[in-house]
């Protein structure tokens, strides 16, 4: 382990999407441009917007640096350069760590500026504290960019990757609550939404929108940081310094 | 095989065997690799001399038998400072800059940031240092992925192929620079499947279908054949009764 290796690395993940203006325009423009959309898709049905709104704002990151991280991911591991990395004196986690530096500032950047228009232009309003909600995002984006890297290894080429977002996000969007509350779906799939990382990152987003601080948010917040620690060690297991 | 002592190997394989996809892909390889000259790898494509580097550098899985690399076993942390290699194809970061993709790999291996001017001098760069590598040649993407190798000065060099689609006065040039770090006492490991290119090496290893046909300098592989040129002596050596 050397903070050298890693603060390289999150230099380098972050040269990577600075040169890239296009990929750096749509990760802070976009999620405001949806949640604007979605307002004025709800405007005619008062209320719900404001129940929605707020929990999506957090889910951002988590969705945006999951597929991000796994094509960054897939990239150097096509490209020959974590082979050459794996030759080199970097430890496992300095690499993963350096990956999670770079989007965790990218997740932090795109939650505030999202937050920023959600919050202050289209009036959104939520109960408990808006920085929270941020600090929240932050976390997803951890959580999303953990996750990409560890499912990056079951991916053999870009057009698979893509086709996580499908597989393995809408699945559990779906399930976590987003359109029809957990407490409402069919029992067997409340307890499989039990066993997914977007049901604790949703609902802590849910209960911070809600001011409902409590038991009940510091387990969502303990499985999502447990969950980032678990893709993280399931992916540094998945970087081989020898292959067949 | 070979008549010189063990000692004065720094790479040295042992009956190394490595098996993929059910195919003996190197079968009972014996050989050691002196420091202070140039020694080429020549075989054709497909006859094993990637999957030799890679066993040398120890990125490769093997079925049996030993590496050494300065006395240590192949792929041993202590080694990963000490060793550079370049695969066939450019292992650089598409999408940074030249002078981007050198920083990083010296921040990753502790070298000098002063190196990043001096190598990308050494490799003919140095006009393309602020370019993004997909935007250069193959060959000087190839180079740069070169320069990567250089930046920590390291004691074995391993290169895959590395003048591939070059002109010939930089293939001239970087031969002299291959030399020239042999001469201060590094091991340099070059493959090739160029004939000429062959001639450049102090000494060669044969190799073909994974095993190895013949080792010995140029000019005693050709006395040995009676062969005009290394390409009439390969094939004797490949042909001919061991």
């Amino acid at each position: 382990m050397s903070p050298r290796a890693t603060l390289a690395t999150a230099r380098r993940v972050l040269a990577q999407l600075v040169r890239d203006h296009r990929t750096l325009a749509m990760i802070v423009v976009v999620p405001p441009a949806l949640i604007a959309l979605l307002e004025w898709v709800f405007s005619e049905q008062p209320g719900r917007f404001a129940r929605v709104g707020p929990p999506l704002v957090g889910m951002f990151p988590l969705i945006i640096m999951f597929l991000l991280t796994s094509i960054a991911m897939l990239r150097e591991r096509t490209s020959g350069t974590l082979e050459r990395l794996m030759s080199m004196p970097i430890a496992k986690l300095d690499l993963l760590l350096g990956y999670g530096l770079a989007f965790a500032l990218v997740g932090a950047v795109q939650a505030t500026v999202t937050a920023t228009v959600a919050f202050w232009l289209l009036g959104l309003e939520t109960a408990g504290p808006v920085w929270a909600v941020v600090l929240l995002a932050i976390g997803n984006a951890l959580l999303g960019m953990s996750l990409g890297l560890f499912l990056s290894a079951f991916a053999t080429s870009e057009f698979q990757a893509v086709q996580f977002m499908p597989a393995v996000i809408i699945p559990q969007l779906l399930l976590a609550g987003l359109f029809v509350p957990r407490d409402a779906m069919p029992a067997a799939l409340e307890r499989i939404s039990d066993f997914l990382p977007f049901t604790y990152a949703f609902d802590g987003l849910v209960r911070v929108a809600a001011d409902d601080i409590g038991g009940r948010l510091w387990l969502d917040v303990a499985v999502v940081t447990g969950c980032i620690v678990l893709a993280l060690v399931l992916g540094a297991t998945t970087l081989r310094r020898r292959t067949a | 095989m070979t008549n010189y002592t063990e000692l004065d190997h720094s790479i040295q394989a042992r009956d190394l065997e490595v098996v993929r996809g059910g195919n003996r892909v190197l079968d009972a390889i014996t050989l050691g690799i002196r420091p202070g000259i140039v020694t080429g790898l020549l075989g054709p494509s497909g006859s094993g001399k990637t999957t030799l580097m890679r066993s040398i550098v120890g990125v490769q899985i093997v079925a049996g038998g030993e590496v050494t690399v300065l006395g240590r076993p192949a792929g041993d942390p202590a080694l990963r400072h000490r060793l550079g290699y370049v695969t066939q194809a450019p292992s650089v970061y598409a999408d940074l800059s030249v002078r981007d993709n050198l920083e990083y790999f010296a921040r990753v291996l502790g070298a000098p940031l002063a190196r990043v001017d001096e190598t990308v001098a050494a490799v003919g760069l140095a006009g393309h240092a602020e370019q993004v590598v997909r935007t250069l040649s193959g060959g000087e993407r190839s180079r740069a992925s070169l320069a990567v190798a250089l930046l920590n000065d390291p004691e074995i060099l391993v290169l895959d192929e590395p003048t591939v689609g070059l002109d010939p006065v930089l293939r001239a040039d970087l031969w002299r620079q291959f030399h020239g770090l042999a001469d201060r006492g590094k091991t340099v490991l070059v493959s090739t499947h160029v004939m000429d290119e062959a001639e450049r090496c102090d000494e060669l290893v044969l190799i073909r279908e994974g095993r190895i046909v013949a080792d010995g300098p140029p000019a005693e592989l050709l006395a040995r054949t009676d062969a005009e040129n290394l390409e009439a002596a390969f094939l004797a050596l490949a042909e001919g009764p061991a």
